[in-house]
């Protein structure tokens, strides 16, 4: 057992546990952050998809302790003041069927956005490749991204 | 949100049928605030709320909104007033399975009839206080008004009133055209709660004191447990049992998913692989073979296919095992406690759970409880019920609450398999290359009948929904071979239809090139008769389908040329009562094609809900894709060879098309939308590709 202090959505948490556990677990079953899915436990779908100091990352295949004492944002934490602009844009577009890939899309996509504004249809492509959807709602996706990318630029003052 | 319980409307005296449900049910601790409840899926409050009842499971298909949508429209509610409940098992909705795109199709009538009487008592609730004829009142937005006075009282201000009246057994509908809420584009109640990472999946549920198991299962289709040994897996951090909970599967528990995830991984099984250790694909596919030899049971029959003449084409397709892989693995969390089990289960089958949970652990059905989950996807995968009764066997075993968790894995290697199928076509051309025989030999096994429910002559049960010929010709034989696998088998979105539709409609573009026609006027020609179709207990109408396959055609300009290096292929067909045709537009890329556009076409009668059958249909017609490029599942040595997503890869952004929707716009009652856009997708695929190489595609997946 380890004790780890980690940092998530800005709150402190003193947690023991086994070392290699994957962060997953310890936001699910530890912290009781649900928001964050498990889909395949191998870095393949995306579903676990959490933030690390802003970073993507799988968070099924991150033992948890190699980010102990760094950021960590779950998709809880993504909209600090309310919902994220992302999360409106997924609501404007009636993204979701059964939602559970989602909020790992989301968070894909929030990392993606935060590099690189105004994304191209190929730069979408790339960032959120690694995210299955089974109820095939890509292009949904692709929308809503879009959507929130020109939003986000009109609330910084940034003509599209 | 607490499921009504069955036992509050047992003591509450309702009448328990099939759809309607009539009586008068009071909540607990509450009787003095008059509810006003005429049946078991609406509760008015006089604070004015109106709770509604969902009875089917939401598993991404929009349930959770539609049938709402249905009830409200009958009772002129405000939507905004309404509020959503998540029935569990219950005795009062008749059967609550979520399958075969039966949700709207089969709840259309119970929940308008269930809005319109409510409405119907609202008024003369209304009428009475005020002392006026019924006739001078009207329902509208939640309130009943009377215009010559200009007088209003809300639906909550008339709750206890209408509660003291009288049922009506015979209430007017209302007429399409006067609908408020059917048809409109409603946002999904669902949606923001999955947003925001709030929406409690079945996965996600957790009770105080509540412990993770995972199941180590037989690796071998039909093998069972010899015995085990759990030293290394005690010594894990967290274990806190270990325990054989079946023939065939030992449990560990933790008290956490990563303990009972490394307590599972070091557990010693010794198995005994049973009669199929050897059992592998080929040989599947071979006995597929053999079994075509056998006369089959005739599922339609028009004319002597026999005695037709002319030009003669045959050939064969088959298709592969498939696994439906929704995105949240299997679990189940279960409360067993001696004289009651509760379940919170992500399922399709809350009744079948109930009953079955019942006799694994030795209660009566009424004292397990099941609470229905949302679904993380299903499409067929929690027909089963599996999950629910290892979850119960578990908390029996340990004595305590758990949480059952499947990892993809286990999903992928422990599922019921879409049946492999073999698929003998043949066709009589006349001198100008128009058909005038077709028969379909359909060899499969069957899945209800491997489940020890087979239909009348061995057809499974399945067919009558999903095999239908839509088309006029005057010599006509579907036939259905019984044929027998170990592996197990279930029903995967659009079931047998996928198969069927494959076949028969790629077969037709067979008979169209060889006629050198056009594959559009081809099939028009045969279904420029209008013509009612009697399959089993369904009529279908040649003109519906000429319809989407017209609409589709138009829409996709099939008569304008395309750019160089693009192609285009087309087919429809009917299933669950609904109509869909399907162009799809491709380029070959190093032998690999890219779908670039699908154009759908559907007649699923009145659309409750446009936006929900824009997600439905490209859903569907995604999920299609993936099946038909590469989805396969094998067996060797009697085991299931892919386990997660990189070996049974799901289609990606980068390979997905710009889908298309049209509804032919309908008064008919509707029918199923979750379903019918996945069976033309294949053909229609492949289709493109002979266009683009003159090669035929008679196998899936294509790029096996």
């Amino acid at each position: 057992m380890a004790d780890i202090t980690l940092r998530v959505n800005g709150s402190e948490n003193k947690i023991s546990v086994p070392a290699e556990t994957p962060l997953l677990w310890v936001l699910r079953d530890t912290l009781e952050l649900t928001g964050t899915k498990f889909g395949c436990g191998a870095g393949l779908c995306g579903a676990c998809t959490v933030h690390v100091e802003g970073a993507a990352i799988r968070s099924c295949s991150t033992p948890v302790s190699q980010v102990a004492g760094k950021n960590i944002t779950t998709i809880e934490g993504l909209g600090a003041n309310g919902l994220h602009v992302l999360q409106q844009a997924w609501i404007a577009e009636e993204v979701p069927q059964c939602g559970y890939c989602q909020t790992g899309q989301i968070m894909t996509a929030a990392a993606l956005l935060a590099k690189t504004p105004n994304p191209s249809d190929e730069q979408i492509t790339q960032a959120m490749n690694g995210n299955l959807c089974r109820c095939g709602t890509y292009e949904r996706i692709r929308k809503a991204i879009h959507r929130a990318a020109g939003a986000g630029a009109v609330a910084t003052g940034g003509a599209r | 949100m607490s499921p009504l319980s069955r036992r509050e409307f047992v003591a509450a005296g309702v009448a328990a049928g099939a759809g309607l449900v009539v009586g008068f049910y009071l909540p607990h601790g509450r009787a003095s605030n008059k509810v006003f409840s005429p049946n078991a899926y609406l509760r008015i409050t006089q604070d004015n709320k109106i709770t509604i009842v969902v009875a089917r499971s939401e598993m991404g298909q929009g349930v959770r909104t539609a049938l709402p949508m249905i009830l409200a429209e009958e009772l002129e509610a405000d939507w905004k007033q309404i509020e959503i409940e998540q029935a569990g098992a219950s005795t009062l909705y008749g059967d609550q399975t979520t399958g075969g795109s039966a949700s709207v199709r089969t709840t259309w009538d119970p929940m308008r009839k269930a809005g319109a009487a409510a409405r119907e008592m609202l008024i003369s609730a209304a009428a009475l206080t005020w002392g006026v004829s019924r006739s001078t009142c009207a329902a509208q937005q939640g309130n009943i008004l009377h215009g010559a006075s200009k007088r209003q009282l809300s639906y909550g201000e008339l709750a206890a009133k209408a509660s003291t009246l009288p049922i009506p057994t015979d209430v007017p509908l209302k007429q399409s055209k006067d609908y408020k809420i059917v048809g409109q584009r409603l946002a999904r109640v669902d949606t923001p709660g999955k947003v925001k990472g709030e929406a409690v999946f079945g996965i996600d549920f957790r009770m105080p004191g509540m412990k993770y198991a995972l199941l180590s299962r037989c690796p071998t289709i039909g093998g069972k447990m010899l015995s085990f040994d759990d030293e290394e897996s005690k010594k894990i951090s967290g274990v806190s049992y270990v325990g054989k909970i079946s023939d065939t599967a030992v449990a560990v528990v933790a008290d956490s998913v990563w303990g009972a995830m490394e307590g599972r991984r070091v557990l010693n099984v010794n198995w005994d692989d049973g009669p199929n250790k050897d059992l592998n694909t080929a040989a599947v596919m071979e006995a597929l073979k053999q079994t075509a030899a056998k006369k089959g049971a005739s599922l339609y029959s028009v004319g002597d296919v026999a005695k037709a003449t002319g030009r003669r084409i045959s050939a064969e397709y088959q298709l592969p095992f498939m696994a439906h892989a929704p995105m949240e693995p299997g679990n189940c969390t279960a409360n067993y406690s001696g004289t009651a089990c509760e379940l919170w289960a992500p399922t399709q089958v809350p009744q079948d759970c109930r009953d079955s949970v019942a006799q694994a652990v030795g209660l009566d059905p009424d004292q397990v409880k099941v609470n229905v989950t949302l679904m993380g996807g299903g499409f067929g995968r929690r027909l089963e019920h599996d999950y629910a009764v290892e979850a119960a066997l578990v908390s029996k075993a340990m004595a305590g609450p758990v949480k059952v968790i499947w990892t993809r894995e286990d999903d992928m290697r422990f599922s019921t398999y879409r049946p492999a199928s073999l698929h003998q076509l043949s066709a009589v051309l006349d001198g100008a290359g128009w058909p005038v025989a077709f028969t379909h030999r359909i060899i499969a096994p069957s899945i209800s009948g491997q489940k020890g429910q087979p239909g009348p002559n061995g057809v499974d049960p399945d067919l009558p929904d999903e095999a239908a010929f839509v088309y006029g010709l005057p010599n006509v034989s579907l036939e259905y071979v019984l044929a027998e696998t170990a592996v197990p088998l279930g029903w995967m979105r659009s079931v047998y239809a996928l198969q069927a539709g494959f076949a028969s409609e790629s077969f037709i573009d067979e008979l169209a090139a060889a006629a050198g026609k056009d594959p559009l006027e081809y099939r028009l020609h045969m279904l420029e008769k209008d013509q009612d179709i009697q399959y089993f207990t369904a009529t279908w109408r040649t003109a519906r389908m000429r319809g989407v396959l017209q609409l589709a055609a138009e829409k996709a300009g099939w008569k304008n040329p395309l750019p160089a290096g693009r192609f285009r292929g087309i087919a429809c067909f009917g299933c669950f009562s609904s109509y869909v045709a399907e162009v799809v537009e491709i380029s070959m890329e190093n032998d690999v094609p890219r779908v670039h556009r699908v154009v759908a076409a559907v007649d699923c009668g009145q659309v409750v809900n446009p936006s929900i059958v824009e997600q439905q249909i490209p859903g569907g017609v995604v999920y299609a894709l993936s099946n038909a490029l590469r989805a396969k599942i094998t067996i060797e040595k009697g085991r299931v060879v892919q386990g997660n997503f990189d070996d049974y890869a799901p289609l990606r952004m980068n390979e997905v098309p710009v889908v298309e929707v049209y509804a032919v716009p309908s008064a008919e009652a509707p029918t199923g939308i979750g379903e019918p856009s996945v069976p033309p997708l294949a053909p229609a695929l492949c289709n493109a590709i002979y266009a683009a190489t003159r090669k035929r595609i008679r196998a899936l997946p294509i790029l096996s």
